[in-house]
C-alpha cells in the first residue's frame, strides 16, 4: 500500500488532533495552528486526488486490523478527493477572511474554543466525505451539529443565541430522522458498512421483500438530511443563523456544512440504497418539487430583506433548492450538475459573506441598503468581490454560476418528464436572483446623496447651486474616503475571486472529474 | 350546597389546597431555615435581547396580521393542532413500518449474520477482551468510539462557551469590565447563598460514600475489558462521586486537586493518548503491519492490548466532563 493512500486518514486525524491540542493554546496560537492544519489537509487531499486520478480507481482503507463487514473503513476516490480539496480551500479562506471579526466578536479568553470548533468541523466534514460506514457517518454528523451550534452561539450578542437554539432543534430533528433511517436499514440488512449493506439491499430488492420498510428508509434518510441542509420548507433556521453569526462561521456554515450533508446523501443514494432503487421509490420527485419551490421562494424572501447578510442567507435557500432540483432530476447529468453547483455555491457564498464584511466595515457596521450606498468605492476590493459573487449567482458567463446553470439546463433537456418545470423555474429564479443581487450591486456603486441633486434645472438659482456643492462635497467625502480593509480580508477575497473565475473558465476538467467520480461511486 | 364559612382561610381544606398548590411550605415552622439575605434580582439575559446596533427587526408582510392578539391566538392554536397532527402522522407511519420489519428475536433475522457471529466466536482471541461489548467498541469499531469521545469533548467546549465567566480582559471597556466583575461576584454570592454549606449530615454521609463511589468507579473503569462496564459508565460514576464530595465540602476542598488547569491537562493528555494510540493501530492495521502490542492472557487485568489504557482515557474524559458541567452550572468557573 502506497503512502499516499494513508492521506485521507491522516487528514481526518490531523484535524481532530489539532482540535484537541487547541484546548490548551492561546487564541492566536490556536488560530495559526488551525490555518496551518487546514492548509496541510488541502495538500493531503490534493495528493489523494492526484493518486486516484492516476490509478483511475477508488480504494478502501481499513480503520484498524479488521476487514470490511467487521471493522470501520474509509474510502477515497476522485469525487472524494475533489470535494475534500475544495472544502479545505474554502474553509481556510473563510477563516483567514473573517479573522479580524472573529477577534472582535469572540471574547479573548474563548478564542481558542472557536478554533476548536473550526478544527473539529473540518474533521467531521472530511469524515462525512470519506466514510464508508453508516454509523461513522452518524457520529460525525453529531460532531458537525454540535460544532455548528458552538460556532453560532460563540458570538454572544444579538439574536445569535436564539438562532443557535433554533438551529440545534431543527438539526437534532434531522439527526433523529437520519438515525431512525439507519436503524431500520440495519434491521433489514444487518450491515453498517456501505459495501456489504448495498449487497444486502440489492438482494432484498431482487427478492422483492421488505418493500414498505425500504420506502420508509429512503424517505426518512432523505428528509432528515434535507432538514439538516436547509431544503425549502425546513429553511427557517437559515436566515437568523447565517445572518447573525460571526462572518467566518456564516461562511463555513452556509458554504460547507450544508454541503457536507448533501454529499453524504448522494453517497448514501449511490453506495447504499442504489440510485435505481431511489429513483423507483419516487422520493427523488419529492426532492425535485421541494427544490423547485425553494428556488423560487428563497429568492422571493431574499428580495424582501433589507439587511445585507440576511439577504445572502435567503439566497442560500434558493441555491440549496437548485442542488436538490439537480438531484431530483434523477439522471447522471443532473447529479453532475448538482455536485458542480455544490462547489459553485460554496465558493461563491464564502466570497459573498467575506466581501460583505469589507462592505459594511466601510459603512460603519450597518448592513441596510441605505447605509451601504457607495460602499463599493470605499472598499474597492470588497466591492469587486461582492459584484463577482453576485454576478456568479445570477449566472454571468465566465463565472462558475454560469456553468452550473448551463449544466442544470442541459441535463433538464435530457429528462423528458421534468424538462418544462425545470426550465421555467430556472428562468424565474434567475430573474429573481438578478433583482436582488443586481439591486445590491447598483446600491454599493451609487454615490450617496445623489438624490438631493436636481438634474432638471442646471444652476438656475444660488440655493440650488449650494445644495449641489454640498452634495458633491458630501459624496466626495463619503465615496472618496477609502477604508483600507485588512490584508487578510483582501487576500481571502482575491483568492475566492480567482477560484470563482477558474471554476468558471476551466470547468471541463472539473466536470470530467465529477463524472468519473460518480462512475466510481456506483 | 354548603355556605362558605368565614374562617375558610384557616380551614383544613384550605391548608391542604395551599399545600397541593405549593403555596405553603410544610417545613416552614418546623425547621430552621436560613433565608437568603438579599434575593438576587431577576435580570434579563443580555444576550437574549437584540442589541440596537445590529438587529433591524423586519417582519414580513404576511406575519404582521398575526401580531395582533386575536389572530396570534388563532395562529398559535393552528400551530398546536398542526404539530400534534404531524406527530400523529409520523407515529402512524413508523408503526406501520415496524409491522413489516423482521420479528423480534428470530434467529433467521438479517441482523444475525456473519458480523455478529465473528464478534461472538472470535472476539476473545482477536481483541483479548472477555467483555465482548468493550472489544467491539474499542477494537473492531474504535474509530466510531473515538468520534464519540470527540462528541463529548466538543459538547463540553460548547458548555464552556456558554457558561464560563472569564475574568475581564484588557480589551474590554471600563463599563463592560465592571459588569463582568459584578457578574462574577454575583455568581459567587448566589452559589454561597443557595448551596448547602457545612451540612453535618451530608458531610458524614459523604465521608462514608465518596470513597466507596470512587473505588467502585475505578473498578468499573479498570475492569472494563473483563466485566460489564468500561470507560463511559465508570467515568460517570467517578464524576458523580466528585460532585457529591464538592457538595459536602465546598469548593475550598476540591480546589486543592481540581482546578481549570487540571481539567484542561487531564482532558488533553487522555484525548492525545487516545488519538496517538488509535492512529498507530489504524495505521498498522491498514498497512497490514503487525502492531506488536501483546494481547496478554484473556481474563488477566493487564490484557487485551490497547483496550485497557483506552478505557482509562475514556473514563478520565467522562469524569472530568461531568464534574466540569456541574461546576459551570453552579458558578460559571471551574
Amino acid at each position: 500500500m502506497s503512502i499516499v493512500q494513508n492521506f485521507p486518514f491522516f487528514s481526518i486525524i490531523l484535524a481532530m488532533f489539532s482540535g484537541i491540542v487547541s484546548s490548551v493554546l492561546s487564541g492566536k496560537k490556536a488560530r495559526n495552528l488551525s490555518i496551518a492544519m487546514i492548509l496541510a489537509v488541502f495538500v493531503l487531499s490534493l495528493s489523494t486526488l492526484a493518486f486516484c486520478w492516476g490509478t483511475g480507481e477508488s480504494y478502501t482503507y481499513w480503520m484498524g486490523h479488521f476487514p470490511a463487514p467487521w471493522g470501520n473503513e474509509i474510502r477515497a476516490g476522485i469525487l472524494e478527493g475533489v470535494t475534500a480539496s475544495l472544502f479545505s480551500l474554502v474553509m481556510v479562506l473563510s477563516v483567514i477572511g473573517g479573522m479580524g471579526h472573529t477577534e472582535q466578536d469572540v471574547e479573548a479568553s474563548k478564542q481558542n474554543l472557536f478554533y476548536i470548533m473550526v478544527d473539529l468541523m473540518l474533521s467531521s466534514l472530511l469524515a462525512l466525505i470519506y466514510t464508508n460506514d453508516l454509523f461513522t457517518a452518524y457520529v460525525f454528523v453529531e460532531i458537525n451539529t454540535i460544532a455548528g451550534c458552538g460556532m453560532i452561539m460563540i458570538r454572544q450578542k444579538g439574536r445569535s443565541l436564539s438562532s443557535a437554539i433554533r438551529y440545534m432543534i431543527l438539526s437534532q430533528l434531522g439527526s433523529g430522522l437520519f438515525l431512525i433511517g439507519l436503524s431500520l436499514l440495519y434491521g433489514v440488512t444487518g450491515h453498517l458498512l456501505m459495501s456489504p449493506a448495498k449487497e444486502a439491499v440489492t438482494a432484498i430488492e431482487a427478492a422483492g421483500a421488505y418493500q414498505i420498510p425500504m420506502l420508509m428508509i429512503v424517505a426518512v434518510i432523505s428528509v432528515g438530511l434535507a432538514i439538516k441542509s436547509g431544503l425549502y420548507p425546513f429553511h427557517y433556521w437559515i436566515p437568523d443563523t447565517y445572518g447573525y453569526a460571526t462572518p467566518t462561521a456564516s461562511a463555513i456554515l452556509s458554504g460547507l456544512v450544508s454541503k457536507g450533508y448533501i454529499f453524504l446523501l448522494i453517497k448514501i443514494f449511490y453506495r447504499v440504497l442504489g440510485q435505481e432503487h431511489v429513483i423507483a421509490s419516487q422520493i427523488v420527485n419529492v426532492l425535485f418539487v421541494f427544490g423547485l419551490a425553494g428556488m423560487v421562494m428563497g429568492s422571493v424572501h431574499a428580495i424582501l430583506q433589507r439587511d445585507l447578510r440576511r439577504m445572502i442567507a435567503y439566497s442560500s435557500v434558493a441555491q440549496i433548492g437548485y442542488i436538490y432540483m439537480g438531484i431530483g432530476l434523477g439522471t447522471q447529468a443532473g447529479m453532475v450538475a448538482a455536485v458542480f453547483h455544490v462547489f459553485t455555491h460554496s465558493i461563491t457564498k464564502a466570497l459573498l459573506f467575506i466581501s460583505a464584511v469589507g462592505l459594511y466595515e466601510a459603512s460603519g457596521d450597518r448592513k441596510d441598503y441605505h447605509s451601504l450606498r457607495g460602499s463599493g468605492y470605499r472598499a474597492r476590493l470588497a466591492g469587486i468581490g461582492f459584484s463577482v459573487g453576485a454576478l456568479s449567482m445570477v449566472g454571468f458567463p465566465m463565472l462558475s454560476g454560469f456553468i452550473s446553470k448551463l449544466l442544470f439546463a442541459s441535463s433538464a433537456l435530457q429528462t423528458p418528464g421534468k424538462r418544462l418545470p425545470t426550465l421555467i423555474a430556472l428562468a424565474v429564479s434567475t430573474v429573481l436572483n438578478a433583482v436582488y443581487f443586481l439591486r445590491m450591486v447598483i446600491t454599493i456603486y451609487s454615490i450617496p446623496g445623489k438624490r438631493t441633486v436636481k438634474t432638471g434645472q442646471t444652476g438656475a438659482d444660488a440655493a440650488d447651486g449650494t445644495e449641489r456643492q454640498n452634495a458633491a462635497s458630501d459624496s466626495g467625502s463619503t465615496a472618496g474616503s477609502r477604508v483600507r480593509s485588512t490584508w487578510n480580508l483582501r487576500l481571502a477575497v482575491l483568492c475566492l475571486i480567482l477560484l470563482n473565475l477558474a471554476l468558471g473558465m476551466f470547468s471541463q476538467p472539473v466536470v470530467r472529474a465529477l463524472e468519473a467520480g460518480l462512475e466510481m461511486f456506483a | 350546597m354548603s355556605r362558605p364559612k368565614d374562617h375558610i382561610e384557616t380551614s383544613r381544606w384550605k391548608r391542604f389546597q395551599n399545600w397541593v398548590n405549593g403555596e405553603t411550605d410544610i417545613l416552614l415552622d418546623s425547621m430552621e431555615i436560613r433565608q437568603p439575605e438579599q434575593p438576587p434580582e431577576e435580570e434579563p439575559i443580555s444576550g437574549a435581547s437584540p442589541d440596537a446596533g445590529e438587529a433591524h427587526p423586519y417582519t414580513p408582510l404576511w406575519v404582521r396580521p398575526f401580531q395582533e392578539g386575536r389572530s396570534l391566538r388563532y395562529f398559535r392554536r393552528w400551530y398546536q393542532v398542526m404539530s400534534v397532527l404531524v406527530c400523529l402522522g409520523m407515529i402512524a407511519a413508523l408503526l406501520w413500518t415496524v409491522a413489516y420489519l423482521p420479528p423480534f428475536g428470530d434467529p433467521a433475522n438479517p441482523a444475525n449474520n456473519e458480523v455478529a457471529a465473528r464478534y461472538i466466536e472470535k472476539g476473545l482471541q482477536e481483541t483479548g477482551a472477555v467483555n465482548m461489548v468493550t472489544g467491539m467498541i474499542l477494537d473492531y469499531r474504535a474509530f466510531d468510539t473515538f468520534g464519540e469521545s470527540c462528541v463529548l469533548f466538543i459538547a463540553s467546549c460548547c458548555v464552556l462557551v456558554l457558561l464560563r465567566l472569564d475574568a475581564a480582559d484588557r480589551r474590554m471597556s471600563a463599563k463592560e469590565r465592571a459588569e463582568r466583575e459584578k457578574k462574577r461576584r454575583e455568581a459567587e454570592t448566589e452559589d454561597r447563598v443557595f448551596e448547602p454549606r457545612h451540612d453535618v449530615i451530608l458531610q458524614k454521609c459523604a465521608c462514608v460514600l465518596v470513597p466507596l463511589i470512587l473505588v467502585f468507579g475505578i473498578y468499573i473503569v479498570l475492569n472494563g475489558h473483563l466485566s460489564p462496564g468500561g470507560g463511559f459508565s465508570g467515568g460517570a460514576v467517578l464524576g458523580s462521586g466528585l460532585i457529591l464530595y464538592l457538595n459536602a465540602f465546598g469548593f475550598e476542598k476540591t480546589k486543592r486537586f481540581f482546578t481549570g488547569k487540571v481539567y484542561r491537562r487531564v482532558t488533553l493528555c487522555a484525548l492525545t493518548f487516545y488519538c496517538l494510540a488509535k492512529s498507530y493501530s489504524f495505521y498498522t492495521g491498514a498497512n497490514h503491519l503487525e502492531s506488536g502490542i501483546p494481547l496478554g492472557t484473556p481474563g488477566a487485568i493487564l490484557s487485551s492490548g490497547l483496550i485497557f489504557p483506552l478505557n482509562i482515557c475514556v473514563g478520565l474524559v467522562v469524569a472530568c466532563t461531568m464534574y466540569a458541567f456541574y461546576t459551570l452550572f453552579r458558578k460559571g468557573d471551574l
